[in-house]
């Protein structure tokens, strides 16, 4: 006998729901380091990240969660970076990528979410 | 025995170009063509000049006023020979000499013929499910810039959400235009930054497929937008608009770069209506017999070296007519057809 039970299941909702977003953390963020907004999520960052061959780390999405209010999701990804560096010299839109993520670091260090 | 040329006889020796249309393309091939010694008459279907351009507010990527724009490129106005509100009815050609009668009756002999008779914003009604015309805070890129130029509607609310959508009717099967109309992507960049000018307590959404920022300035005024008016940009494509219980709209996407499904309320909704062939180009292309192109554009003789030169001899177009410009493209475009019209001219 399976332990599978039958019958339906409700699923959570999935959906960004950007009325209810909290972007509180991105707007502070943003006032310390403007470059941020530039962001155009073109996965330069990503696609050369020394932490991303073996994790999950991509700033891109960071970028992104970030603007969603999904903060759980930044603090995972924030939490692999090594600081090397390498995103910032190859973004074009020429935004502090290093000093975003020290700044989350600090944000992050010592608060739950 | 000596020629000599008095100012009665180099007045019969000019030749006449007939101009349809004076939006900016034609107004511009007109003075050019007046600077060359040629007798102009233009025919115009409103009852002014400076077509698109007139009824939009202020441009990208400088946000210069377009009415000082007009007057520079039509210079003395009194000088041209515009004939408002007529249409051609009416045109044949024999040996090289163009007969056009306008539904006013009235007879114009030319020796060559300029078509510069724009393009037509694409109707977003036809977009329904957007909402056009069954929400009343659903506008298009027109109707923002006449707010802009006459003032917002009293709506009561001080921070207001608006949402662009990029791409209404423009590179969509289910439109009939597989074409990009070029200049969308800039202006909904210009708006949104109008916007947050017009109104500092409101936040500002674009949902694009691809942003095509091409011209010279265009790129340096999106990273404005995003970093000093605080625009957020988003990679989506609109699937639907509805209306929440409190009047707002609720619209619904894919956030396609974290795949997932987004919803979100916004007070306003601009559509960003692209170019479509004009009805005047069609009808008149039918008159003097001449071919369209695939997308309904009047076609050109032979692309890159007679963008100007239709397949009919002394028969020549400018602007929009042949498919989406910006504004420097239409001015240059219309500067390209006067020379072309001047060399057909001078050999003839």
């Amino acid at each position: 006998m399976s332990d599978k039970k039958f019958g339906f299941s409700i699923h959570s909702d999935r959906q960004h729901n950007l009325d209810l977003a909290d972007k509180r953390l991105y707007r502070k963020i943003a006032l310390m380091e403007p470059s941020l907004q530039r962001c155009i999520f073109c996965g330069g960052c990503a696609s050369t990240c020394t932490a991303s061959a073996f994790t999950q780390m991509s700033f891109r999405l960071i970028s992104l969660h970030l603007r969603r209010g999904n903060l759980k999701e930044v603090k995972s990804y924030a939490s692999k970076c090594m600081l090397c560096g390498k995103c910032t010299m190859v973004c074009p839109r020429d935004i502090n990528i290093r000093h975003v993520i020290v700044l989350l670091k600090k944000e992050f260090s010592g608060n739950e979410f | 025995m000596n020629f000599v040329c008095n100012t009665d006889m180099t007045e019969r020796l000019k030749k006449k170009v007939l101009i349809i249309g004076a939006g900016i393309a034609g107004l511009e091939a007109a003075v050019q063509l007046m600077n060359l010694n040629y007798d102009v008459e233009v025919i115009e279907k409103e009852n002014f000049y400076g077509g698109h351009v007139k009824q939009w507010f202020k441009t990208f990527p400088d946000f210069q006023d377009t009415k000082p724009l007009i007057d520079l490129i039509a210079g003395k106005p009194d000088n041209l020979n515009i004939h408002f509100g007529s249409v051609p009815g009416f045109a044949e050609e024999q040996n090289g000499i163009f007969h056009v009668i306008t539904d006013k009756n009235l007879h114009i002999h030319a020796d060559a013929v300029l078509i510069s008779t724009g393009f037509e914003l694409f109707d977003a009604h036809r977009k329904e499910e957007y909402g056009y015309g069954i929400f009343n805070h659903v506008i298009t890129n027109a109707d923002l810039e006449s707010f802009f130029q006459n003032g917002f509607p009293e709506t009561g609310k001080l921070s207001l959400r608006f949402g662009f959508i990029h791409c209404v009717g423009s590179r969509d099967a289910k439109a009939g235009n597989l074409y990009c109309s070029k200049v969308c992507c800039a202006t909904a960049v210009k708006q949104a930054i109008e916007v947050r000018q017009h109104f500092p307590d409101s936040e500002v959404y674009c949902f694009y497929m691809d942003m095509r920022m091409f011209g010279k300035q265009y790129e340096e005024l999106f990273q404005q937008a995003q970093e000093k008016y605080g625009i957020h940009f988003v990679r989506a494509r609109l699937s639907e608009v509805n209306q929440n219980f409190d009047q707002s709209l609720l619209i619904k996407v894919e956030d396609t770069l974290t795949s997932k499904p987004m919803k979100m309320s916004l007070d306003y909704i601009v559509l960003m209506s692209g170019m479509e062939p004009s009805v005047s180009s069609q009808s008149i292309a039918t008159l003097f017999g001449i071919a369209l192109d695939n997308e309904g554009f009047i076609k050109v003789s032979k692309p890159f070296i007679a963008e100007n030169i239709t397949e009919k001899k002394g028969l020549f177009v400018a602007g929009t007519a042949t498919g989406p410009k910006t504004i420097t493209e239409t001015l240059n475009d219309a500067r390209s057809a006067a020379l072309a019209v001047h060399q057909y001219l001078n050999s003839k």
